[in-house]
């Protein structure tokens, strides 16, 4: 329980002082500005904004610079400023068949209408700590090469044709939003998509890992990843018909799936899906495993009691402002609580030590 | 939808990506000395926040993926004609520039815009989105096969 307690006032105040002055560091280095952040630290950025759940790359920015380039606390400023804006509607859902790629490869395809895409990425660089760039350097130019405005299909759209894939199948229904209504159990996919898209990277990771390890093993394999932007269309009901209102970058990875079949359908590949805000790779290969794990009850796969297939563990645990709201409340002041327990523990141990002397007694 | 309402949702979707400051530079550019007109407002620039949604698989169910910042404002000018704006990110004085474009190429000003506002917004866009597929495309991987021992 809390009880309202005096005092403090002073030192508070001195330890917001005190962490002003740490969050600038020394003086005689320059200050970071936001849009050196945005720039230069835009996984960070993207980060916030993908858990965060609002998109707003310079908000984002500021966020990490207030909180001294932690992201969790970051990620909880955007979530307190995200409450205070009114809401204008919601876009139609986005196209991602119709993305501008930066990047696009399949791992299970190697040629492939639109190609293999590399685009700005960490693989095959070597890891090693490259001190060229602890000094001031030119700045770097990526090489060009003339681009063919073709279409890059869905390696789903493939396996489709030939009827080897489930298909996702398009409907109209209006999604449940949980920012809106609570999260209740038993969750449809649209609630369990929202939720992974807004989860803690490290928890997803660590769960689309254990199902990797054999804890509800479903042989994934990245059919297809692609990041680029993408247009936002809203419908503006004081026109009457819907506009682009923006753009933005999303990363988006549909694994391929082991199959599932019944009497009556023929073996198919089945589909986890990942979509998230940003460059974040990472993350979005982690939710397409783990949705894929979640769907286990409507493909008919037996639950091998594994904590990826657990909805209500997954979705209770994954948001990391919940779980860092609560995890960090038990540092702030429990006098009263831990007066009552005290108490108890003296009361229990006065029993024990009354009961022992009365055998002893006896 | 007809013509005139074609051309206008293309030209908001324009106004909406353009760059941040873009729109006020080029308009007060082509309006030159004669300045901004007077306007009313019909609403404020407000800033709020759109729900952006997906679909699972790319084409299943929709869901909400997260939300954006956007600013809106509308304002209707002398004459009459009425300018609205929707536009992504925090930017009321952009919201307010597009509003104004956007009245105005409802007026006599629509030729002379088009040529000195929408005309470069457009080529500035295609600009950074041929630029970024350039580099894309100097990412792709060319697979060739080693050739082996045995015919």
């Amino acid at each position: 329980m809390y009880v309202a307690v005096k005092g403090g006032e002073r030192a508070i105040e001195a330890a917001h002082e005190w962490l002003a002055e740490e969050r600038r560091g020394h003086p005689a280095v320059p200050e970071l500005s936001i849009a050196q952040i945005r720039e230069q630290m835009s996984l960070a950025v993207n980060r916030v904004m993908a858990e965060g759940s609002l998109y707003d790359p310079d908000l984002a920015a500021l966020a990490i610079k207030q909180a001294r380039g932690d992201l969790i606390e970051a990620i909880f400023l955007i979530r307190a400023y995200r409450t205070t804006l009114p809401r204008f509607g919601a876009s139609t859902p986005v196209d991602t068949g119709a993305m501008a790629c930066d990047r696009r490869i399949s791992a299970t395809f190697k040629d492939l209408p639109g190609g293999q895409v590399l685009g700005p990425t960490f693989d095959y660089t070597h890891r090693l700590l490259d001190f060229r760039l602890a000094a001031d350097g030119e700045a770097p130019a990526a090489p060009r090469r003339e681009a063919s405005p073709a279409p890059v299909p869905r390696v789903s759209e493939f396996l489709n044709r030939e009827g080897l894939i489930e298909a996702a199948v398009p409907d109209d229904t209006a999604p449940p939003d949980l920012t809106r209504e609570p999260l209740e159990l038993p969750a449809a996919r649209a609630l369990r998509l929202q939720a992974l898209a807004r989860a803690d990277e490290g928890f997803t990771l660590g769960l689309a890992y254990s199902t990797q390890r054999g804890y509800a093993r479903n042989h994934a394999f990245v059919g297809e990843l692609r990041i680029g932007t993408v247009p936002v269309e809203m419908e503006i009901p004081e026109l009457g018909f819907a506009v682009e209102i923006g753009e933005i970058t999303l990363t988006e990875c549909e694994t391929v799936n082991q199959f599932t079949g019944s009497k009556s359908e023929p073996p198919q590949f089945t589909r986890g899906y990942g979509l998230v805000f940003g460059q974040t790779e990472r993350k979005a290969i982690s939710m397409a495993l783990v949705d894929r794990a979640l769907r286990w009850e409507e493909l008919g796969e037996d639950n091998v009691g594994a904590p990826a297939q657990d909805a209500e563990f997954v979705l209770y645990h994954a948001d990391n402002i919940q779980a860092t709201g609560f995890l960090e409340h038990i540092k702030l002041p429990h006098y009263v609580d831990f007066q009552s327990e005290l108490e108890l523990v003296r009361k229990l141990r006065r029993n024990v030590e009354a009961s022992q002397q009365q055998e002893a007694a006896e | 939808m007809d013509h005139a309402n074609d051309d206008r949702k293309a030209r908001m979707s324009l106004l909406a990506k353009a760059a941040p400051g873009g729109v006020s530079t080029l308009l007060d550019a082509a309006l030159n000395a004669a300045g901004r007109p007077d306007f009313d407002w019909l609403r404020v620039p407000e800033i709020g926040s759109v729900m952006v949604r997906g679909r699972a698989g790319g084409t299943g169910a929709p869901f909400n993926l997260g939300e954006m910042t956007v600013t809106r404002c509308a304002l209707t000018l002398e004459g009459g004609a009425v300018g609205h704006a929707y536009i992504q990110g925090r930017r009321k004085e952009d919201a307010t520039a597009a509003a104004l474009v956007d009245a105005l190429m409802q007026t006599d000003a629509a030729d002379m815009l088009r040529d000195k506002v929408l005309d470069p917004l457009r080529a500035e866009t295609e600009a950074r989105r041929s630029t970024r597929a350039e580099k894309a495309a100097a990412t792709k991987v060319e697979f060739f096969t080693l050739v082996r021992g045995e015919d």
